[in-house]
């Protein structure tokens, strides 16, 4: 097979069969009742899915369903019928998104979802905590929290030596292996250590893999867009993680972004801007909002969302397979920590990246649904443009709620953005 | 040292309408005067600090709970879409109405844990999250706590040059013990004979405790409730309820005092934090332990803790039941996501178990009452002439 056949088959794979393996997963899904399979509800911040998979459940993702029905713009549907139902305009929409999905019986656009047997938290976001109430009230199912502690202030605890980690790490193992012997009840399996450490080995290929993408988009032309593209890998890391699809998926993926480096191809015909996305997608007009931005020449080489909406995978954190429940812990509590941390304190790790990733501006954008993201980012971008002369940009809307977006009011916001961008590198050149 | 104005010549009422208008002064006075004797401040925000660490290293700890001033600095920090308290929190301190030597925020929600960072990248002094756990059911939660608890008081010891003892912990934790047993008798009276005792006024004497040092607010409580047991007041033609959605952010002085004008508030959940554990800690053994222990094992229920033991729905009917009330108050404030979760809950329990509620959100800058008034005293109808 010649290079430029070659080409022609890598460049686009990685969006092409993250969609199909994403479809794969939901036919799975709605199937799991008739296979007998038991299902656990799991959040994208710490997962667990390598235990969970250890005991054959399969695994959904509530903040991946509720997010595809924004994207495939019925999330209104489902809001209507949570806050009929009595919840209010003001909390988070992935929550009512579900809770009205639940009430329809698991109905959703991508197949039906079928109801929990274990729902497994962690407290990276409070509304986990939360939400799982709820299921807990709906179906009379054991949850299981997974409690992490975070950096307590900017910088903390970021090192294995550090005075209190050993510590805290010794807290989640405990948990761990109690989460175990509920997986053991509730499945009626045996805990079967060497199938952990195979899922675990396919979550290091994937973290490794995942590390490697990101740090590929230093490349100018940026390999691929963090806002669109990077939606797609991050749904795959998430929902099939520690699985040899997930692991097989990754290695392709990183071919094709070498593939594209070596050959300069870039994600889009003619880049000018090199931005960073902060905070969470709008997904009710989400191939809109991308256009916004690409409009203008404008690519998102990086975001927040793939880090902490990855459960910290782009650390590449790698488990010692000799020393899985251990080393499974250390992991956990690095990953999600610093998930937390790129939420929290996340000026100092973007400061970082605009030399080396040669960053023209940074756009924050805040969303009323989601407060562990969006409280701290007002004060984030004043802490950045202190320590920068960056551009950035502060556009609020939703994740969920199109009654909360104003495309007109954004538009114009971004386009003086990019006016001002215009006139810098105008400046700068002359 | 005391931080009180002189209030012991005085009569009940002169003494409650002193506490009322200190613990609603946004320049925090006892803090000040503290202070300017060469004091250190912790403050703590809501829900649940352990304050006896600090004092027993010689702190005075601070329930930071928000006020109603403007905000100037701190909504420039802070996006559109989230509760009064955060913002307001801030602004006392960026404006110097409330100087700390250490701040502590909680992960009781997502907004509040960003809280620690906007402080620490804006004050000069620590600014840190205290993780207290939220898998109250792991065999391991006290263990961790201890540890976290160690932790903290290491911090303070940094501060504060003081080393902590174990005896100086016992110490302090038989001065909250006094505290959480003059409380306790406080809410006694507004079960048994809630005539005797309104909400705004049980609130207030509260309220002044996260402001003070333990042993005054200990002596103020041991003279006043005597005198409110002594009061004459009769018993009026009012419904009991039990009034919650005040664990965090506080709703005004003024609501309370229009729930107070058409019901008897004879359990609430307002400051609940300073009332956390239900009963004395013990004193032997490993005292941080012990604090780790009763926070975990002796305490309340708030919808920012998740505890598989307490459903907060079961909770309130408790709670209500307890109080022999007949009817509810379900409050949140405006943006409080755990609170707004909450209110669903408790309604569907309560629908279930034929309970009557009210409703309602509020927000510690509102300054209008009278819909809510009108609305409430319809309910109230509701109840009596049922």
């Amino acid at each position: 097979m010649s290079n430029e056949t070659n080409g022609h088959e890598i460049v686009g794979r990685g969006a092409k069969d993250g969609g199909r393996l994403f479809r794969e997963w939901f036919e799975s899904l709605s199937l799991a009742p008739e296979r007998g399979d038991k299902t656990a509800y799991v959040f994208v911040m710490g997962s667990i899915s390598e235990i969970l998979r250890a005991f054959d459940f399969q695994i959904s993702f509530p903040e991946i369903n509720s997010l595809q029905t924004a994207v495939r713009r019925v999330a209104h549907e489902y809001l209507n019928t949570a806050e009929d139902y009595g919840y209010s305009p003001d909390i988070c929409g992935y929550v009512k998104a579900d809770v009205g999905m639940q009430l329809r019986g698991g109905e959703h656009p991508m197949g039906r979802i079928p109801k929990p047997n274990l729902a497994v938290l962690t407290n990276a976001c409070n509304t986990y905590l939360k939400w799982a109430e709820i299921w807990e009230r709906m179906y009379h199912i054991p949850t299981f929290t997974v409690d992490i502690p975070g950096g307590r202030s900017a910088g903390y605890g970021t090192s294995e030596t550090s005075g209190d980690f050993a510590r805290d790490k010794q807290y989640v193992q405990f948990q761990l292996q109690e989460l175990i012997t509920l997986c053991e009840e509730l499945s009626g399996q045996k805990f079967d250590i060497d199938k952990l450490r195979a899922q675990m080995k396919y979550t290091n290929d994937m973290a490794a893999a995942y590390k490697r993408v990101i740090e590929l988009n230093q490349n100018t032309p940026a390999t691929f867009n963090a806002l669109s593209e990077g939606t797609i890998y991050l749904g795959v890391a998430n929902g099939l993680r520690g699985s040899a699809q997930g692991s097989q998926y990754f290695q392709d993926l990183v071919q094709e972004m070498e593939y594209k480096v070596a050959h300069g191809i870039g994600t889009m015909p003619e880049e000018k801007y090199r931005l960073i996305f902060v905070g969470v997608p709008c997904y009710p007009i989400f191939r809109r909002f991308y256009e916004l931005f690409a409009d203008w020449g404008g690519v998102f080489i990086g975001s927040t969302y793939l880090w902490f909406a990855a459960g910290g995978l782009e650390l590449g954190y790698q488990y010692d397979l000799n020393n899985p429940l251990e080393s499974l812990a250390e992991g956990t509590l690095l990953s999600v920590r610093n998930a937390m941390d790129s939420m929290f304190f996340q000026d100092r790790a973007l400061v970082n990246m605009l030399q080396p990733f040669n960053v023209d501006g940074i756009v924050y954008h805040p969303i009323k649904s989601c407060r562990t993201v969006s409280t701290g980012l007002a004060d984030n971008r004043r802490a950045v443009m202190e320590q920068s002369d960056v551009m950035t940009l502060f556009i609020e809307s939703d994740m969920m709620d199109k009654r909360v977006v104003s495309e007109a009011q954004m538009k114009n916001r971004i386009d003086a953005f990019f006016e001002g961008l215009a006139t810098r590198k105008l400046r700068t050149a002359a | 040292m005391n931080l009180l104005d002189t209030w012991q010549d005085k009569p009940l009422n002169e003494i409650l309408y002193y506490v009322r208008e200190l613990s609603q002064d946004p320049e925090f006075p006892t803090v000040k005067r503290w202070r300017a004797a060469g004091g250190q401040v912790l403050g703590h925000f809501q829900v649940y600090f352990p304050e006896e660490i600090a004092h027993a290293a010689g702190m005075l700890p601070v329930k930071v709970r928000g006020a109603p001033v403007e905000g100037r600095q701190a909504d420039s920090r802070f996006g559109s879409y989230l509760c009064s308290i955060l913002k307001s929190s801030l602004e006392l301190a960026l404006t110097n109405r409330l100087e700390l030597d250490m701040f502590v925020s909680h992960p009781i929600c997502d907004a509040a844990r960003n809280l620690a960072a906007v402080w620490g990248r804006n004050l000069p002094y620590p600014a840190q999250i205290l993780y207290l756990p939220q898998n109250a059911n792991s065999a391991y939660s006290a263990r961790y706590l201890c540890g976290e608890y160690t932790r903290v008081m290491q911090d303070i010891q940094a501060i504060t040059g003081v080393t902590v003892t174990d005896a100086a912990l016992r110490n302090s934790i038989k001065v909250y013990n006094e505290n959480r047993r003059l409380l306790r008798e406080l809410y006694d009276i507004k079960r048994t004979t809630p005539w005797l005792l309104s909400v705004d006024e049980a609130y207030v004497l509260v309220s002044v405790g996260g402001m003070i040092q333990r042993e005054e607010h200990n002596e103020l409580l041991a003279a006043v409730i005597p005198q409110i047991k002594a009061r004459t007041a009769k018993k009026q033609d009012k419904i009991r309820v039990v009034f919650d959605g005040g664990f965090c952010e506080q709703p005004p002085l003024d609501l309370l005092r229009v729930i107070a004008q058409s019901c008897y508030v004879v359990d609430d959940d307002l400051l609940i934090g300073l009332r956390w554990i239900l009963q004395d800690v013990e004193t032997e053994g490993d005292p941080l332990f012990n604090l780790a222990d009763a926070y975990l094992n002796a305490s309340s229920y708030s919808p920012v803790q998740h505890d598989l033991r307490k459903p907060k729905e079961k909770m309130l009917v408790q709670r209500l039941r307890n109080a022999n009330a007949e009817a509810a108050i379900i409050t949140a404030a405006k943006m409080c996501e755990p609170g707004l979760d909450e209110q669903v809950a408790y309604s569907k329990e309560l629908d279930e178990l034929n309970i009557p509620y009210f409703i309602s959100e509020f927000e510690e800058k509102m300054t209008s009452f009278d819909h809510m008034q009108m609305q409430l005293e319809t309910f109230v109808e509701n109840v009596l002439f049922e």
